[in-house]
């Protein structure tokens, strides 16, 4: 009993570490196709991890211990998330240790150690995408936690594995609040992992970058740790969109091996389907000004917040 | 807490998407998008009819379905197009609340909405009782709209919008209104939206603009 | 004294006695040599930490031990004595005390300079009465003994805030805080007023006993809730809170802070459970209503501020919001008759009433040694201390992220229970409310959120980056005591943060005796928190760390196996830029600028900007509170036409004095005459 949790959980913390950077890769692509260029690979992002890796790690005068640490627990912050969103299978021990709130709070200090980060070093730059992601993240966090707290409601418990098996479990129950929250939640992906109307992770042009002005000072090793975190921020919210909107083929209680071999391929096919999707949205939006930023993520949040209105006048009893 | 009825889902569910697609009218600020969203309002509201009238049984709905089809999916948001290509209004101007000041305004007006709906709630008898406070939410959402817009072609889009909202309450209230008075109201819209058109370009010969407030000069000249 | 000590376990409410009566006498002791730093602030405090952990440890095993202790002290007026009594209400709040008074006093032990203003023997003294007159207040079981130890605690506190009572600013603040304390003690008079309901006993025995009517039940619990809002700072009573505690010396500001804005709690929570016994559902609304929006005010406000103090005050505000609205949610379900869910969310209460006592005075201890070592308090004149103080940055960052409730530290569990029991606010069965409740968990996360944001603008601007003046450059650590007094708050954060399960069940005492019911939990698991009724739902800070920290120490070790260790030093890249000078990092105006932007409509906003021909351009910005324009400029107009009215009686002659006496008299007799 006991030993198959365990492996399902490292399984997925496993498939987690290698899928992310693959997923990135394939959003890239899927992005140059839409916008007619010659894709670059979609092992680009194993390949610029590896290189990185391998480089001398150049660290600017004043940075302090912090600066160093904190790739690590950025890191480290998002593998333990990616522990206890349920994308193979719904038996994970870890999610005793923290539910969806705490999922939230991770993500929440992931973020932070990044901006203080950023302000490490003291540059322009840097705090100033320290302060922009602050600005972001102070929207994107209660709308997240709002997505969250109406599933929750639904099915009367904050455990996610918990949540995405009721909802994929109950006898074709259309809630319609999932319709606001889907919404919501899709708004607050793409503002947080720096995604097209907010951020451009292409961009190399220093006043409109959020994400990468943060990241300026880094380099190698520590630098990769940063890139695979995010690519990892990445994966872990897509598969929080699973779990919530599509958690159809995530291996629930006792399926055994068979049941969770399954689910990688119904896994990969989702994240196919999720990738084109966001390039899509990506290309076929225009980036913001960072003045409308708030009122993007704003949106994202009182649609949330409508979503639980609508639970609670519809779906009540 | 016993699952309802499949066909009741949906309409709960259509009842939700209308008022997701008011809220998304209310922060939209592009015009043509507007209309798109008007559009989708008007299939949604089909949609629910034909629920309504598969479940009833009742052929007027049917009547009904297709009349909305023909003329909120198709004709008249072929219409206004028509009019913002001739027009070229293709944005809206900054609106007089910002965004979020007008969503939030929108969540309260939905809290008010229900428990206004709350009382007849319990007097209706028919399955989609729910959706009256929906409806109710509609028609205030859209004459919110209206209120926080600048430009005439929005506020049309709002009437119209209002005008789905009050159809849609007469549908969960009493599974819709006789065929004659439904006729009755189509044409209404219909001649509304044609009359306002000429409006429109008479507005924009005299102003050579359509934002609203070149009126607020009518009251001085006297 | 220690001869005739009972046995110290079975008898804990004379050990707090004998406790409270320690720290009297230590601060009597201060005046035996009031100018000298070394007997008065150094060995007097110290001790003073040890009379604190001695009270939390005497409270603490009252806690556990369960029983509820009561006695009279024939001290005051003849046929008034005080009743006092040690249940366990009083004794979280008086481990809450002791626990935050050690840390703050070993500070203090160190803290303390020749400079301060008053005397140090003086401080000493007024210290003490001040840890005293809340501890008294916690134990008082009459009105007379509370209000007695209420008055004491405004009037040393007053005293303890105006310090440096030479500059005008800190004079005008106390004045501030000690009207605003005197109204809310009014207040809390006339609730007890009612509460003794017709038997005119003023003990909480005999209000137990008193049957109120709903109508007068409600105005006492109203004019409690505008007593103890007072003091908390609710919105809009909130304006003293943000003058008074950055203008008291730093450890005092912690106290007031972290301590003794948890009385107005305690006495709320008193006054509704204990003496009224019998709440109403929809009295909870109106703290609950109140909690929420002083929570986003304060938390809106602490983000624009500049000074780190008034940050820190501001940001007790919104604390003191999420305080009042676990409390109005349990309110609620205890009214409508779900007293588990009550449990739950006064647990919230008290949980983070023990969370932000520990991080609030670690981070008001924290900007104490920044004060010093660097003699500024404006955040833009900070920056880079990590290198200087790097004890001071470790520790104070131990509190940041505990405010800013990220796992696994204290913060977090407190937000993580309230949220918990908002979950149920669907079910409470009453139309239209149970519509509106669950929006206020937007408002808590939506807090929360900013919390992080004010945290790390705090912690980034005074720790990170480069200093910003070049007198930073003599900043220095501070000293032995205060690290331990820093490090004893910081452990307790941790304690907090890492073992919920063992706090929890120290608290269900508490919950069982106001609200009847206890938050349940699976006695086999001492790591997994999982206090909701009837639901999976679980956390397990501890375990959560260490996977972190697994992960973490794996990722170092794997890399530094397969790769190398290699590092250069090099100046700052900042894309190419030339020259990197600490002016263009974010000052805290800078880091403010979205939230201003965002919530323009919360603040009155005064702008100077510089034109683009100005030689020397400056840009100056100023931001307060529309509060003062809009209330209490006017109540205070008002006062003054009044007071202008009745100075007509005042003529400065001696006959016209006479005569107002005479008629008096006559008056009088003549009523005399008439019945």
């Amino acid at each position: 009993m006991r030993p198959a949790a365990y492996i399902s959980q490292s399984l997925e913390i496993a498939v987690a570490l290698a899928a992310a950077p693959l997923f990135l890769g394939w959003v890239n692509q899927c992005r140059a196709w839409l916008a007619n260029r010659s894709a670059p690979s979609v092992l680009l992002p194993y390949r610029n991890i590896r290189k990185l890796f391998h480089k001398d790690a150049v660290l600017a005068e004043n940075a302090s211990a912090l600066f160093r640490i904190a790739p690590y627990v950025v890191f480290g912050t998002m593998v333990v998330a990616a522990g206890i969103i349920p994308s193979l299978s719904g038996r994970l021990p870890l999610v005793a240790a923290a539910d969806a709130i705490a999922l939230v709070g991770l993500f929440g200090t992931a973020r932070v150690f990044l901006s203080l980060a950023a302000m490490d070093v003291g540059t322009a730059f840097g705090t100033l995408g320290a302060r922009r992601e602050m600005m972001v993240g102070f929207l994107a966090e209660p709308a997240l936690l709002m997505v969250i707290f109406v599933a929750s409601l639904i099915s009367a418990t904050t455990a996610l594995p918990a949540i995405s098996a009721h909802l994929a479990g109950a006898r074709l129950v259309i809630d319609p609040s999932l319709a606001f929250t889907a919404v919501a939640f899709t708004l607050v992906l793409l503002a947080e992992n720096a995604r097209i109307p907010v951020d451009n992770p292409a961009t190399h042009l220093e006043l409109t970058m959020i994400h990468e002005a943060m990241l300026l000072e880094y380099s190698a090793r520590h630098l990769a740790l940063m890139e695979w975190a995010a690519a990892l921020r990445l994966f872990n919210y897509a598969c929080i969109g699973f779990a919530l909107f599509v958690p159809w083929g995530i291996a629930a209680g006792n399926v055994g091996p068979l049941g969770l071999t399954l689910a990688i391929p119904i896994l990969a096919l989702k994240l196919a389907v999720a990738g084109a999707g966001l390039a899509l949205i990506e290309t076929l939006s225009a980036k913001l000004r960072i003045m409308r930023a708030p009122e993007f993520l704003a949106t994202a949040f009182l649609f949330a917040v409508l979503g639980l209105l609508v639970h609670v006048l519809l779906g009540g009893p | 807490m016993t699952p309802l009825p499949l066909n009741q889902q949906l309409l709960n569910a259509c009842a939700a998407l209308l008022l997701l697609l008011s809220f998304a009218m209310l922060s939209q600020r592009r015009i043509v998008s507007l209309v798109n969203l008007f559009a989708v309002q008007g299939a949604v509201i089909a949609a629910t009819t034909l629920l309504v009238a598969w479940r009833t049984g009742e052929t007027h709905l049917y009547f009904s379905a297709a009349l909305t089809l023909a003329l909120k999916v198709a004709f008249l948001p072929w219409l206004l197009h028509r009019l913002i290509r001739r027009l070229e209004v293709r944005w809206d101007t900054e609106p007089l609340l910002d965004i979020s000041g007008t969503m939030l305004a929108g969540i309260v007006i939905v809290v008010f909405a229900f428990g206004l709906a709350e009382p007849i709630t319990h007097l209706a008898s028919t399955s989609m009782r729910n959706a009256i406070g929906i409806a109710v939410a509609v028609v205030l959402l859209a004459f919110l709209m209206m209120i926080t817009r600048r430009k005439a072609m929005s506020q049309v889009i709002g009437f119209l919008s209002m005008e789905n909202g009050l159809f849609f309450g007469a549908m969960s209230a009493t599974y819709g209104m006789p065929m004659i008075v439904e006729l009755g109201v189509a044409l209404d819209v219909l001649v509304a939206v044609l009359v306002l058109g000429v409006f429109f370009f008479q507005i924009r010969e005299q102003f050579d603009s359509l934002d609203l407030h070149h009126l607020e000069r009518l009251g001085e000249r006297r | 004294m220690t001869a005739s000590l009972p046995p110290p376990f079975a008898d804990p409410l004379t050990d707090c006695l004998v406790l409270v009566a320690a720290w009297l006498v230590i601060g009597v002791a201060g005046l035996a040599a009031p100018r000298s730093v070394r007997y008065a602030g150094r060995a007097l405090f110290a001790l003073g930490a040890l009379v604190g952990i001695a009270l939390a440890a005497a409270a603490a095993l009252s806690l556990l031990g369960g029983v509820t202790q009561t006695r009279i002290l024939p001290i005051g007026l003849p046929d008034l004595p005080f009743h006092l009594r040690l249940d366990a209400l009083s004794s979280v709040f008086l481990v809450l005390l002791g626990a935050s008074a050690a840390g703050v006093s070993l500070f203090s032990a160190g803290y303390f300079r020749e400079s301060d203003g008053m005397a140090p023997g003086l401080l000493c003294l007024q210290y003490h009465l001040f840890l005293a007159s809340m501890a008294l207040v916690l134990l008082a079981d009459d009105a007379y003994a509370f209000m007695v130890g209420w008055e004491l605690m405004a009037l040393s506190s007053y005293f303890l805030v105006t310090t440096q009572h030479r500059i005008p600013e800190i004079r005008s603040a106390g004045f501030l805080y000690l009207v605003m304390a005197h109204v809310g003690a009014l207040a809390i008079l006339l609730a007890f007023g009612i509460l003794q309901g017709g038997s005119w006993q003023f003990t909480f025995d005999a209000m137990r006993a008193a049957h109120l009517s709903h109508a007068w039940a409600a105005a006492a619990f109203l004019l409690a809730m505008l007593g103890f809002g007072a003091k908390a700072g609710l919105v809009p009573l909130h304006v003293w809170l943000p003058e008074a505690h950055p203008a008291a010396p730093s450890p005092v500001s912690a106290l007031l802070s972290g301590v003794m804005l948890k009385t107005a709690v305690y006495g709320m929570l008193r006054v509704t459970f204990d003496l009224l016994g019998h709440p109403a559902w929809w009295w909870g609304l109106v703290p609950l209503a109140a909690g929420l929006l002083t929570a986003l005010y304060g938390v809106v406000f602490a983000a624009v501020q500049t000074d780190m103090k008034r940050l820190l005050a501001y940001s007790s505000i919104e604390n003191v919001g999420l305080l009042f609205t676990g409390f109005g949610l349990s309110v609620v379900f205890f009214g409508v008759g779900m007293p588990a869910l009550a449990a739950l969310a006064l647990l919230a209460t008290l949980y983070h009433s023990l969370s932000h006592a520990a991080m609030k005075s670690l981070l008001f201890l924290g900007t104490g040694s920044v004060l010093h070592a660097t003699g500024q308090r404006n955040l833009g004149r900070l920056g880079g201390l990590i290198h200087r103080m790097p004890w001071v940055a470790a520790l104070t960052l131990v509190g940041a992220l505990a405010l800013a409730g990220l796992p696994p530290l204290n913060g977090f569990v407190s937000e993580w229970l309230l949220l918990q029991s908002f979950l149920f606010a669907d079910r409470i069965p009453r139309s239209f409310v149970n519509l509106l409740i669950p929006l206020g968990a937007a408002v808590v996360a939506l807090c929360a959120a900013l919390a992080g944001y004010v945290m790390v603008k705090f912690y980034g601007v005074i720790f990170l980056g480069q200093p910003r003046e070049s007198s930073l450059a003599q900043a220095h650590d501070c000293g032995l005591l205060e690290r331990l007094g820093l490090g004893w708050l910081a452990l307790l954060c941790l304690a907090l943060g890492l073992a919920p399960v063992q706090v929890v069940s120290a608290l269900a005492p508490v919950t069982r005796q106001l609200v009847g019911s206890a938050v349940p939990q699976p006695a086999a698991s001492w790591w997994l928190l999982a206090p909701v009724p009837g639901r999976a739902v679980s956390y397990a800070p501890l375990v959560l760390l260490l996977a972190g920290a697994a992960v973490i120490l794996l990722t170092m070790l794997l890399v530094r196996l397969f790769y190398h260790r290699r590092v250069r030093r090099a100046r700052p890249w900042d894309c190419g830029f030339g020259e990197v000078t600490p002016r263009m990092q974010d000052t805290a105006e800078g880091f403010g600028q979205p939230i201003r932007n965002i919530f323009q409509s919360f603040f009155a906003i005064e702008r100077e900007l510089p034109t683009p021909f100005d030689a020397a351009p400056r840009y100056r910005i100023a931001i307060s509170d529309r509060m003062w324009r809009g209330l209490y400029q006017p109540i205070s107009g008002w006062v003054r036409r009044l007071a202008d009215a009745a100075a007509i009686l005042q003529r400065g002659r001696i006959a016209t004095y006479l005569l107002y006496g005479f008629a008096t008299l006559v008056v009088l007799l003549a009523v005399v005459l008439a019945t």
